[in-house]
């Protein structure tokens, strides 16, 4: 009976204190207080749905299409490389992208990464092996920032992972360039600021980066057109691929397990109904 | 087990002879989770969810031994070596998304087996231990869990650290030097990670430890079953094997299908974007949430939202913070009461009608919208409707528990299981101790209960 009485009062003081110091003053100022301040770049915040058709990967059945990771490749190495670094994906995972050892090796030959003299000891540059990492090109942090208006450039590797539905979220971004509505944008007093470039797919709408990518910017070896959305499209691909280079090969194991566990749990209903047969009530 | 009626081990073999005189391994095993276990009949399928807790702790302790193998717990190559695990180690990604959905899949049965527990009121005596044990298990559970998100050492996991070890600034006096004993530093950092991972590691086996208490404390009284009515005669029981073994068989294949197409298909869905980025701390995320199955009690964290002052004079008796520390500490203490709380000589929520409707139209609203709201930004109307849900919890159990079960006139009980199951007794010379209500049934079953093996 204490603890009844205890746990009453204790329950109404809870209640009392949560309702009238910050269930009441809180409500009174959302009805009578200032309206929270909309920030200006509200307005022109689009969200973004992504390629039309979707990707080939999309769907638990999807797959790569490795034509478009290659591609997507080159946008990565002609484009996003001259600022972006991949740290965590090593020339040798080219070879998922249907490249043999010797391409490979050729490939990995074309970047520099940073090394030590083996003569003197001191810090250089040599070409890369397929062992090594995408380079950042920037020697740290500080270098990275002081090139670019005090942004730093993020690493891709996991780019598609490390946001909301990233590849969509890629392509949306890339294609999200342009100017505000001039009439709505002199309505709110909204301006880009200096240095940062308006994209109506960027949760601020004012990003550091300069829009990267222009029609024709590269050459495709499959003569696909290079359209923006088309270079979007493609290294959105190809960051995903590098964010994840386990997905067609974890949803086909999926698929082995699931029917696996199908199969066994059918199996398990059906020993568990004849073990209690017996059991069910009978008619006598 | 206790009952006179349950099957004895009799080992067949020379060899099996010979280790029961030794070693009853197997006969502990027997008496245990096999035939010498009686079990009421008519557990329906909510009775499930121990046996599946108990193998997704056991899916987190494999599969996180593994990782370890391959983790480093330093700050500066912590994500590194988890991306290293999900793109080199053969199968890492497979063990690391087994590893993350199966603290996710852990916290869904336990869930399932504390709601279980409310609504048979499973901690009623004579059961009480195994209750309390329970919410020590949760306990420990949430700490461990906690821990092991910061391992990966990205955005969430960092900030996570920071805004978890925070609370403890809310103690007056002690509590700022106490999060800097805690972290090692003034911020996470190495000494934090290390300790987390160092702690992470240790506590699943205290877990195994707690669950096998858990485990001891149920074979003295026995399960509880949905009519709530005590066992009374060998027709109302089953031995464990092979029949709840069967049926855990075909539960345990259900939540693999699920567990596995959460791993396979959606291994991210239950986590966090920004964990992804790798910590930074110099840059606060938009939103810092913890993993979902904190929600509720995040939620209830964040409802209180203004000091508790004398009104008019500015005088701060509690600051804010620290009565959504209590709060949120209390919203779990309090099932530790809840035996005492409720004091309903029925057990099955399924013959009180007053307590049923609360539970459906009360707690279980109000549990997936705390759940809801844990994870949303903390703006209006967030904040009040957390604020109307978290008081209702705290009303559910420290006051309308106790006033139903003063005034509420429960349904007439089945006179035993037999009866509930087959729609007669056919056992009347069964003893008639058991009181009909079934309130002090435990200590008056029979004479035949005794202290477990």
């Amino acid at each position: 009976m204490t603890i009844r009485l205890g746990g009453i009062i204790a329950g109404l003081a809870i209640t009392l204190v949560l309702v009238l110091w910050s269930l009441l003053p809180g409500a009174y100022n959302y009805a009578f207080g200032p309206a929270p301040e909309k920030q200006p770049s509200s307005y022109f915040y689009e969200h973004g749905e992504g390629p039309a058709g979707g990707f080939a990967f999309d769907g638990a059945f999807g797959k790569w299409d490795v034509a478009q990771l290659q591609r997507g490749y080159q946008v990565y190495k002609e484009v996003c490389s001259a600022c972006h670094s991949m740290k965590f994906v090593a020339f040798r995972n080219l070879k998922q992208l249907g490249y043999t050892d010797a391409e490979v090796d050729a490939e990995a030959a074309t970047w520099t990464v940073p090394g030590i003299d083996p003569a003197t000891g001191e810090t250089t540059t040599r070409p890369g092996e397929p062992t090594d990492a995408f380079p950042s090109p920037y020697p740290n942090a500080i270098a990275a920032a002081a090139a670019n208006n005090n942004a730093i450039p993020p690493d891709l590797s996991l780019m598609t992972k490390a946001r909301h539905d990233g590849s969509n979220y890629v392509y949306d971004l890339l294609t999200g360039y342009g100017e505000p509505d001039p009439a709505k944008a002199a309505k709110v007093g909204f301006e880009t600021p200096d240095g940062l470039y308006f994209n109506k797919h960027f949760h601020n709408v004012n990003i550091a980066m300069p829009p990267p990518l222009s029609d024709g910017q590269v050459t495709f070896a499959d003569g696909t057109e290079s359209t923006v959305p088309q270079m979007s499209k493609d290294v959105a691909a190809f960051l995903t691929w590098t964010a994840e280079p386990s997905l067609v090969e974890r949803r086909q194991t999926g698929w082995f397990v699931l029917g696996f566990l199908l199969f066994a749990t059918a199996l398990a209903f059906l020993s568990y109904k004849q073990i209690w047969a017996g059991l069910k009530p009978k008619k006598s | 087990m206790s009952f006179a009626w349950a099957k004895q081990y009799e080992p067949q073999s020379a060899f099996t002879k010979w280790l029961d005189e030794k070693l009853p391994l197997p006969r502990l095993v027997y008496n245990a989770v096999g035939a010498g276990y009686p079990v009421p009949r008519n557990l329906n399928y909510m009775w499930n969810f121990g046996v599946l807790a108990g193998f997704f702790l056991v899916v987190q302790i494999i599969t996180g031994v593994v990782l370890a193998m391959h983790y480093a717990a330093n700050g500066l190559v912590a994500f590194a070596t988890v991306e290293h695990i999900m793109r080199d180690v053969n199968y890492g990604w497979m063990l690391r998304y087994a590893h993350a959905n199966g603290a996710s899949f852990f916290f869904i049965v336990i869930y399932m087996h504390i709601f279980r527990g409310f609504f048979y009121s499973s901690y009623k005596a004579p059961r009480e231990m195994i209750w309390l044990l329970g919410v020590v298990i949760f306990l420990l559970m949430m700490a461990t869990a906690f821990m092991g998100y910061v391992l990966p050492w990205g955005q969430m996991s960092f900030w996570g650290a920071q805004v978890i070890t925070g609370l403890f600034t809310a103690i007056p006096l002690v509590g700022e030097p106490l999060q800097v004993w805690l972290l090692g530093g003034f911020a996470p950092d190495n000494a934090a990670l290390n300790r987390f991972f160092s702690l992470h590691f240790l506590l699943p086996f205290v877990i195994a430890g707690v669950v096998i208490l858990h485990i001891w404390a149920l074979h003295i009284p026995g399960s509880s079953n949905p009519t709530g009515v005590e066992v009374k005669q060998e027709s109302d029981t089953v031995p464990f094997h092979p029949y709840y073994t069967a049926k855990d068989g075909f539960g345990l294949g259900v939540i693999l299908i699920l567990f596995t197409a959460m791993v396979f298909f959606l291994p991210n869905a239950l986590g966090h974007p920004d964990n992804y980025i790798e910590a930074n701390p110099l840059s606060t995320p938009a939103l810092i949430v913890p993993e979902w199955y904190f929600y509720p009690f995040y939620a209830i964290l964040r409802a209180f939202t203004g000091d508790l002052t004398i009104p008019f004079t500015g005088i701060v008796l509690i600051p804010a913070k620290l009565l959504g520390v209590i709060a949120m500490f209390g919203s779990i203490l309090v099932w530790f009461i809840l035996p005492w709380l409720d004091k309903s000589p029925v057990r099955s929520g399924h013959y009180r009608p007053l307590f049923r409707k609360f539970f459906w139209f009360g707690l279980i609203p109000t549990m997936a919208a705390l759940f809801y709201l844990g994870g949303a930004h903390a703006e209006e109307p967030y904040i009040m409707l957390s604020q109307i849900f978290t008081a209702y919890y705290f009303l559910h159990f420290l006051v309308i528990l106790p006033i139903i079960s003063q005034i509420e006139v429960p349904k007439p009980l089945p006179f035993s299981i037999t009866e509930a199951v087959l729609g007669k007794d056919a056992a009347p010379e069964a003893p008639r101790t058991g009181s009909v209500d079934g309130g002090d049934a435990g200590t008056a079953t029979d004479g035949a209960l005794q202290p477990a093996e």
